[in-house]
Order: C-alpha cells, then structure tokens, then sequence
C-alpha cells in the first residue's frame, strides 16, 4: 500500500528489496483488469471518435459531398477566412454571456436562500428547484414556444388586458433563446452554488450584524466574497452547457439564429460537409478551452485572495 | 434572524423568490395546462380541458416507437455502462497503483466535452462500420456520456462504505472475488442502483448526440419529439411530457421503495 506515496511522474522504480513484491505487483495487475473494460469503452465511445475529429478536420471537402483525403489546414482557412462562420462564432459566444449572465441573476437569490433557510419547507423548495432537471429539454423548450409565440401567453395576457396592439417578437430571435436557455440551464446554477456555498457560516454573518455592520455591508464583505466561489463553478457550468445547446437555439430559434451547435449538426447531416463540421467542432473546443483556463484562472485569485495576502504572497 | 416577524425586506424576498420559482417552473406549468387542451393546436387559453392529446399520444406510431428504441437502447446501455463501469470504480476506490489519479480524470473527461460535438465524433466514427441508424450505434453513442456517471456514483457509495468488513472477510481467508459479492456488492447496492438509474434516464433522455447517429429506421423518442415539433405544435407533446415525466417519478418511487423494502426485510 506504500505505492501511493509514489509520485505519478516518476519513472517505474526498481522494485525496492524487503517489501513483499507480490502484494505491489498483484494490485497493479488487478486494477489493470478493473479498469481495462471501462478504459476500451471510453476509448471506443469518446476519445477514438475525437481523434477522428481532428483528422477530419484537415481533409477538405471537394464537389458533391466528396471528401478529399488530405493533411492541410486549407478547411480551417475557408472557415475562418468567412465573414458568416465569424459571425456564428460570435453570436454563440454572446448566446453563452447572455445566457450565463442572466442565469446567474436568477438562480443567486434562489440559491442564497435555499442554503440558509432553516423553514421546514427547504426540502419541498430544494426539490422544485431542481425537479425541472427530470424534465427533457425538448419538453421545456415546448413550453417556451407556448410562452413566447406570437399567440403564445405572454402576447395573448398582453393583448387580453390591452397594453400591446401587436404581438411581441419574443421567439425566433436571439430574445427567446436568451429567454428559454436561462431558466432551461437555472437548476445546474442552483445545484452548483448550493453545492459551494460550502463556507458560508450564519455565525459570521451574526458576528458582523452584531459588531454593528449595515446589511449591505455583511453581504459586500461577508456573504459575497464567501458565496463566489459557488457562483464561479455555476457560471462554468452555464457557460458551457449553452456554448454547446442545440435543442433551444433550434427551435426557439427558428432557424434564424445561428450558433456553432447549430452549425455543425446543419454542415454534418444537411450539407454532408464533414471536414467544415469537423473544424467548427474544432474551433468549439478551442473556445471551451480558454473558458477553461479562464475559470482555473479566476480560481486561483480567488484561492489566494481567501487565504490571505500573507500567505499567497509567500 | 430567528424572529420569524414580517419585516419589509422579508416581504420583498418573499416577493422576489415567489417570482423567481414562477420563472422557473412556468414552462412545465404551461406544459401541464396545455397537455389537457382539446384544440389541435397551441393556443393559449385552451379552448376546453379533455384527454384528447393524450389519446393522440398513444396513436401516434413514431412516439410508440421512439418509445420502444429508446427503452431498449437506455436499457443496454445502463447494463453495458455498469459491467464497465462498477470494475473501475472499485479500481479507482480500492487500490492504490501509480497514476490512479489521472486515470479518475479520464474516466470523467467526457462530461466536459460538449455533446454536440461528440455527436459529430460518433457519426465519422459509426457511419463507415456501418453502425449508425442502428440499435448498436446508439448503444455505443450513448456509453461513453453514460460511463462516467456510473464511475462517480459508484465511486461515492465505495467511499462512503466502511472498507472493514471487507478487510476483515480478507483476514478471514474469503477470496477477492468472494468479498466483493458476499461484502461489498451488497454494502454499495443504493450505489449500484442510483448509478444505473442514471445511466438509464440519462440515455433515454439524450438528443443531441442520437441527433447524429440515428437515422430512418432508429428513432429514439427524443429525437421523435424534436423532429415533430419543429413542424407541428399541438398538446400532444405537452401530453407526452407529462407522461414522461410521471414515468421518471414513478421509477424513482419503485427502486426507492424496493431498496428501502429490502432493507428492512434483511434486518428483520
């Protein structure tokens, strides 16, 4: 059991005289036979295919559906060599700071709340909150559809009580799929920050209300900076579901908002050009990329903010 | 704080949160309301309450199919998602070995890769086999999001079982193979369940990446209800949701049931 200790890097070591060596060779070789069907199935089923991926992304696609086999990055230049893709590629990643953003404002409050409140209904409340996840969804995009149209409720409400002569543009735009994706990505938003408001302690909220702080200022100083690390994970999280989400710019979108998700399944399944979708499906995970490196980022300033300028500047 | 007094500031919480939890529930509300409408197409209010949409549910043949590939394909691929999932993750608990922590990164690696993406993967990948348009292709497509779930869950419930018993079975002479079915299947069993119900409603639940390998002839039910809506809007997929979602409670119901049945039964 002393392998543990065995940094990962290290070079395999000769093995070290006066320790049994069938009990550190036997466990390596059972959990080689563990882990080995689960490591062919992910082989198989995700990284294989991402691989292939990659290479089809440096093929080219040539007259009628043809596919060229060839090592260039000639599809990568038309694609961003096109005013239209750029486009795409903004509108997905504004869709994802929208989304995120909004998502963001509504699911704090909702959070704060389910993690200090002491009512007997914090269970039923937690539940609701996250019962939407069971739901798929195509099923809560329809929903929206019923919402939002032109005859939806919202426009039929605000014709009934006669505030509007003509309908809202709430759907087929860039509004409704703003609108639809920030409550469909709402729960992950709740369950994370719930999840991560780990450190946040009523005791110091009581300790700075009683040393005479404002509300304002227990939650600029305390509540805030304590909650953020949840919000930053959430954030995350929205910001990567919705830079990937098809179903809601699909059909709320009416076909007249274009994003890379989009995009990619038009270019693989309508237009049969592989190598585009290849390298727009490149270009999407070069954008989850530097989301990553930015949250890692944002992590660590605030890591080194928590544990004091002292000990960080060490 | 304790004070439960109706204070300003409480009331607009109240407000404000009441709003809030309306926002988020609105779409199944609306769904719940309209799956009763008996015009034959979205309108709101509805024009009279009947179960007409869900007859039509029951008539329509691509949603009967799409239900019968999704049951099977989210079936196989929970069983195949546990045969190779359960091993590793007593692998990832149980020993120690060189490069253990990485090897628990790859095996959640694919919930950070967007589906869409993956979908696009899978479709190069099965369409030469060919594989895609099949039930194997979908089994397949739907593994590699699955397993991962399966790793952590089942990871969780190891965690949290006290290793003790298992060492003292060990001491006792009981054999690996031994320990793990007589100790530590049945200590992880909530685990074990929970890890394939996901699994389940996970594949049964997936779009974006059937979107792709599906084809004519395999249409899981999902990919039935985004291809119907995107031409037609009427109750009846408001009608299948809600027995859809009914469905997912009733299942959780049933395994909560028979695991908390056959718990009492054993120390009785």
């Amino acid at each position: 059991m002393t392998a543990d200790s065995v940094p990962a890097k290290a070079p395999p070591a000769p093995p070290e005289s006066g320790k049994t060596p069938t009990r550190r060779r036997g466990p390596a070789r059972l959990a080689l036979a563990l882990l080995l069907p689960g490591l062919l199935a992910l082989l198989l089923t995700y990284a294989l295919p991402l691989v292939w991926v990659l290479r089809m992304s440096l093929n080219e696609a040539g007259e009628g559906g043809l596919i060229l086999q060839t090592v260039s990055l000639a599809t990568f230049a038309d694609v961003l060599g096109s005013g239209h893709y750029w486009n795409v590629i903004g509108q997905t990643v504004e869709l994802g700071v929208l989304v995120t953003f909004f998502t963001l404002v509504v699911s704090y409050p909702v959070a704060l709340f389910l993690a200090r409140t002491t009512s007997r209904w914090r269970s039923l409340l937690v539940a609701l909150a996250v019962t939407p996840l069971l739901i798929s969804s195509v099923a809560r995009t329809f929903g929206w559809m019923a919402i939002l149209g032109s005859q939806g409720v919202i426009n039929k409400t605000l014709n009934g009580l006669g505030l509007i002569d003509s309908p809202l543009h709430l759907a087929n735009n860039l509004t409704g799929v703003v609108i639809a994706s920030t409550e469909i990505y709402m729960p992950f938003a709740i369950l994370a920050m719930i999840s991560g408001f780990g450190r946040l302690d009523p005791a110091l909220e009581h300790a700075a209300a009683s040393l005479g702080a404002p509300r304002r200022t227990v939650f600029r100083r305390i509540v805030l900076p304590l909650t953020l690390p949840g919000v930053l994970t959430a954030a995350l999280l929205v910001f990567v579901l919705s830079l990937s989400g098809y179903v809601t710019p699909r059909l709320i979108g009416g076909g007249r908002v274009f994003v890379l998700a989009t995009e990619i399944y038009d270019q693989a399944i309508t237009s049969l050009n592989w190598p585009v979708a290849a390298v727009l499906s490149v270009l999407l995970l070069a954008v989850f990329g530097v989301v990553i490196t930015l949250y890692l980022w944002a992590q660590r300033v605030l890591e080194a903010r928590f544990t004091g300028p002292q000990e960080a500047r060490s | 704080m304790n004070s439960r007094r109706l204070t300003p500031t409480r009331a607009v919480w109240a407000v404000v949160l009441t709003g809030l939890y309306l926002f988020l529930l609105a779409p199944i509300l609306i769904v719940l309301v309209e799956s009763f409408d008996t015009s034959s197409y979205l309108r709101f209010p509805p024009e009279g309450f009947g179960l007409d949409a869900y007859r039509q549910v029951f008539a329509n043949e691509s949603f009967r199919a799409g239900f019968q590939v999704s049951g099977v394909t989210a079936a196989a691929t929970a069983l195949l998602a546990m045969v190779t999932g359960v091993p590793a993750a007593l692998a990832l608990t149980r020993l120690r070995f060189r490069g253990r922590s990485a090897i628990e990164a790859v095996f959640l690696s694919p919930l950070l890769v967007p589906h869409i993406v993956l979908g696009l993967a899978l479709l190069l990948i099965l369409a030469p086999i060919p594989l895609t348009d099949t039930y194997w292709g979908l089994i397949l497509a739907h593994l590699g999001v699955t397993v991962p779930y399966v790793v952590r869950t089942v990871s969780a419930s190891l965690v949290s079982a006290d290793p003790s018993a298992e060492e003292a079975a060990r001491t006792l002479g009981a054999s690996g193979l031994m320990t793990f079915w007589r100790i530590t299947l049945p200590t992880i069993r909530p685990g074990l369940f929970s890890g394939g119900i996901i699994a389940f409603l996970l594949s049964f639940d997936e779009t974006v990446i059937s979107l792709f390998v599906s084809g004519q002839n395999t249409v899981p039910l999902p990919v039935a209800v985004l291809q119907y809506v995107e031409y037609r809007s009427d109750p009846s997929v408001a009608s299948l949701s809600v027995l859809l979602v009914l469905l997912s409670v009733v299942v959780v119901v049933l395994v909560e049931r028979g695991l908390g049945l056959r718990r009492t039964l054993r120390s009785g």
